[in-house]
């Protein structure tokens, strides 16, 4: 090689270098011995580098996990790039990430035997254009969480595509700063849930087939408790009439099928600007945690829910919580579409429709105890939208622009 | 030369007659490759650590002193042979009740292996190195020929011949499923050599040889697991949680998200799973409400998920395949003894 070629080439490898100078693509095709090289790959992964997964399926035995910052899992696209879990024999998900600044890009999974992707502790993960599902459909015996980042901050799921988890197909649990949008969720209990967060945008999101749309709940005796600060907007939110077959125990067992939006013992929320229709229970749901709890540290009210502009479609005309084939009775066969349990302040719903309300008093009172009545919370004046657009760090975003 | 010279001083142990006490004097001419347990990146193979003169037999060098644990991890009924490496002139500072701090340059080997005397067969061995920059994990995989193991790095599954569960799919653990369990806040830590799981006669010899600074207070407070039947059972139960679950079940473990905290020390009866709900347990909670309810064993999610080898629902996720009975037997008794009301 002649001196100008060297020259030359060092150049460009000067103007590509905008990863890391030492940062690496490392290409794993499917095949025999996946199980091996892929998490071989994971494993002696640096920073910055890059494990592109070739299109095909990943026949897998065990669940695979990842433990370097950093580091980019890149398949062919969420149908091409298949890790097969169909034959796993242990570990408790198909992939867990434990590291800071990981992005996960363009792959699929299938059928892991508990959940799907959990990420904990990772802070500024990306999920983009994933596909996990259960391909039986809704199962029992079906994972738990389709993708399930927990305890972690800025956390961002983008256009991802869950199907039949047994409990939520997006499932943001205990973490801080997050944004789920352009995703879909069908065919899960719950499609999409923030639970005991602070901080989220849900929108631009399609819930369609689940048992509950999007849920936004806080729940008590765990170690990040007070929930607050979330958004709910511009989703289409219908059809979510599957049964409910989560195992009971978890609290997704209690959503009653035929749900849209159901809001749970949480502080300062916003439903605004979805679309809703269809949802055979109610299209939104606000309400006090259900059960009882010697925990003092928690606050099982609803407390400052807002909603407001939202399109109404057809809802409660077969509603399916406690009571509810009483509550059709009473109110000639379909209840209206936003219920409150009584519980809670300043709950606030400017949708232009009447709401049910069951007239509790306290959380966790027997349906005996209900006082329901059609009552009008839209409240004195214009309401204003309050909560601040999260924003998450610019490399996060710059990760879905490519 | 050096593995020359040990080859004689071995066979003429052998030759002997009284090979283990013959060797044990033998044995103090090998010594630990504190480079290989200091700075190699990852050493290849278990013998490029010097930690044993005889591997397969599982003779330590010096300086490497076998232990036990009074209750142990369950690991599909392996028997396991651990030993802890202090390099010389450094020592190990003891801290209450709780793990003995090991210097930088220490070392914890844990051999995997079934079947006894002639028919021993090694599976694998972890080891636990203490570095300038914290504790690794390696996992290392023994040949079939039971001359050498090598790093396993990415785990392996082998079909294993066990006494009690005959043949299983055993499960050596990748190097990130070690510390999966060996992390509080993230940092690899060592799980066992708690001082209240370890003898106070061990402790003492450890103390005498000047390999630990000082007897800690509380040595030996958990019972020894072969004698449970003679312990109070409240102590049993707890001690079995505390070291086959709470690595990941406290505040700072994997299973932190969860709120169960299952250490000796935890008194909350909530966080010790009494009346809890689960978390995220997905299929695992069986169609039952709580981790425990108290006097009912059969509607306890705590012993529907320990007595599962079903992955998703079986506990501990990592580390075993098959159930452990005789667990499952204690928690079982300890739940059912509660009194329903008291908690």
């Amino acid at each position: 090689m002649n001196k100008l070629n060297r020259m030359c080439l060092a150049a460009g490898a000067l103007l590509l270098a905008a990863q890391p100078a030492w940062a690496e693509t490392i290409t794993i095709a499917p095949g025999d011995g996946a199980q091996e090289r892929l998490q071989e790959a994971l494993i002696l992964a640096e920073p910055g580098d890059e494990i592109v997964l070739e299109a095909g399926r990943f026949a897998l035995t065990d669940g695979l996990s990842l433990d370097v910052d950093g580091v980019t899992v890149r398949g062919a696209g969420m149908d091409q790039t298949v890790l097969d879990f169909s034959n796993q024999m242990g570990a408790g998900e198909g992939l867990l990430v434990t590291s800071d600044n990981v992005v996960l890009r363009e792959f699929g999974m299938e059928n892991s035997k508990g959940d799907g992707i959990k990420s904990k502790g990772a802070d500024n993960i990306v999920y983009y254009k994933l596909r996990v599902e259960w391909t039986r459909g809704p199962h029992e015996e079906n994972g738990a969480y389709a993708i399930y980042p927990v305890e972690s901050e800025n956390v961002l799921v983008d256009s991802v595509t869950t199907i039949a988890a047994s409990d939520a197909g997006i499932y943001v649990g205990q973490s801080k700063n997050i944004i789920v949008r352009n995703s879909v969720a069908k065919y899960n209990v719950a499609g999409i849930e923030i639970e005991n967060s602070y901080g989220a945008d849900v929108y631009n999101n399609l819930a369609v087939n689940n048992t509950g749309g999007i849920l936004v709940f806080d729940l008590p005796d765990i170690p990040q408790q007070g929930g607050r600060d979330v958004r709910v907007f511009e989703n289409i939110v219908v059809d979510n009439n599957t049964r409910n077959f989560a195992p009971e125990g978890n609290i997704v067992a209690s959503v009653p099928s035929g749900m849209g939006v159901m809001v749970m013992s949480h502080f300062n929320v916003e439903v605004f600007g979805n679309v809703f229709a269809e949802n055979a229970t109610g299209n939104v749901l606000i309400t006090a945690y259900p059960n009882e709890t010697e925990d003092a540290d928690y606050n099982p009210l609803p407390v400052n829910i807002l909603v407001k502009d939202n399109i109404q479609g057809r809802a409660g005309y077969k509603p399916a919580m406690r009571g509810g084939e009483m509550l059709a009775a009473a109110f000639g066969g379909t209840i209206p579409p936003v219920t409150h349990d009584g519980n809670g302040s300043d709950i606030v719903v400017q949708d232009g429709v009447p709401v049910l309300s069951l007239g509790f008093t306290k959380p966790a009172q027997p349906f005996t105890e209900a006082q329901p009545s059609v009552v009008d919370l839209s409240g004195d004046a214009d309401k204003p939208l309050m909560l601040k657009p999260i924003v998450l760090p610019e490399a996060m975003e710059a990760v879905v622009k490519q | 030369m050096k593995r020359l010279s040990l080859a004689i001083l071995g066979a003429a142990a052998l030759s002997a007659g009284s090979a283990i006490a013959v060797q044990a004097t033998a044995i103090e001419v090998t010594v630990v490759n504190d480079t290989a347990v200091l700075e190699t990146r990852m050493p290849r193979a278990l013998s490029d650590y010097g930690f044993f003169t005889d591997a397969a037999g599982q003779i330590p060098s010096a300086n490497v002193t076998p232990y036990r644990l009074n209750t142990p991890l369950y690991t599909d009924s392996a028997s396991k042979l651990r030993f802890a490496y202090v390099p010389k002139g450094k020592q190990a500072v003891a801290d209450g009740e709780g793990l003995l701090k090991f210097p930088v340059g220490s070392a914890l080997i844990k051999t995997f292996a079934y079947g006894e005397g002639e028919d021993r067969r090694l599976i694998e061995t972890r080891v636990l190195l203490h570095r300038a920059d914290g504790w690794l994990a390696l996992p290392y995989k023994w040949n079939d020929e039971q001359t050498e193991a090598k790093l396993a790095l990415v785990g392996a599954r082998l079909d294993v011949d066990t006494p009690e569960h005959g043949t299983i799919s055993y499960r050596v653990p990748n190097k990130n499923q070690c510390k999966q369990c060996h992390s509080i806040d993230d940092t690899v830590v060592p799980i066992g050599p708690k001082a209240r799981n370890l003898s106070s006669d061990w402790m003492a010899a450890m103390v005498k040889a000047g390999h630990v600074d000082a007897m800690p207070q509380g040595t030996g407070a958990l019972p020894v697991w072969e004698h449970r039947q003679e312990a109070d059972l409240n102590d049993t139960a707890r001690a079995y949680l505390d070291v086959n679950c709470a690595h990941c079940h406290q505040p700072q473990g994997k299973a932190s998200n969860s709120g169960l905290d299952l250490r000796w020390e935890q008194d909350d009866p909530t966080s010790v799973g009494i009346r809890k709900r689960p978390v995220a347990a997905g299929r695992g909670s069986g169609g039952l409400n709580f981790s425990i309810v108290p006097g009912d064993s059969s509607r306890s999610i705590m012993v529907h998920r320990m007595g599962s080898d079903n992955p998703g629902v079986a506990m501990p996720e990592l580390g075993k395949t098959t159930v452990d009975k005789d667990g499952v037997d204690v928690i079982t008794r300890w739940i059912d003894a509660m009194p329903e009301k008291t908690f």
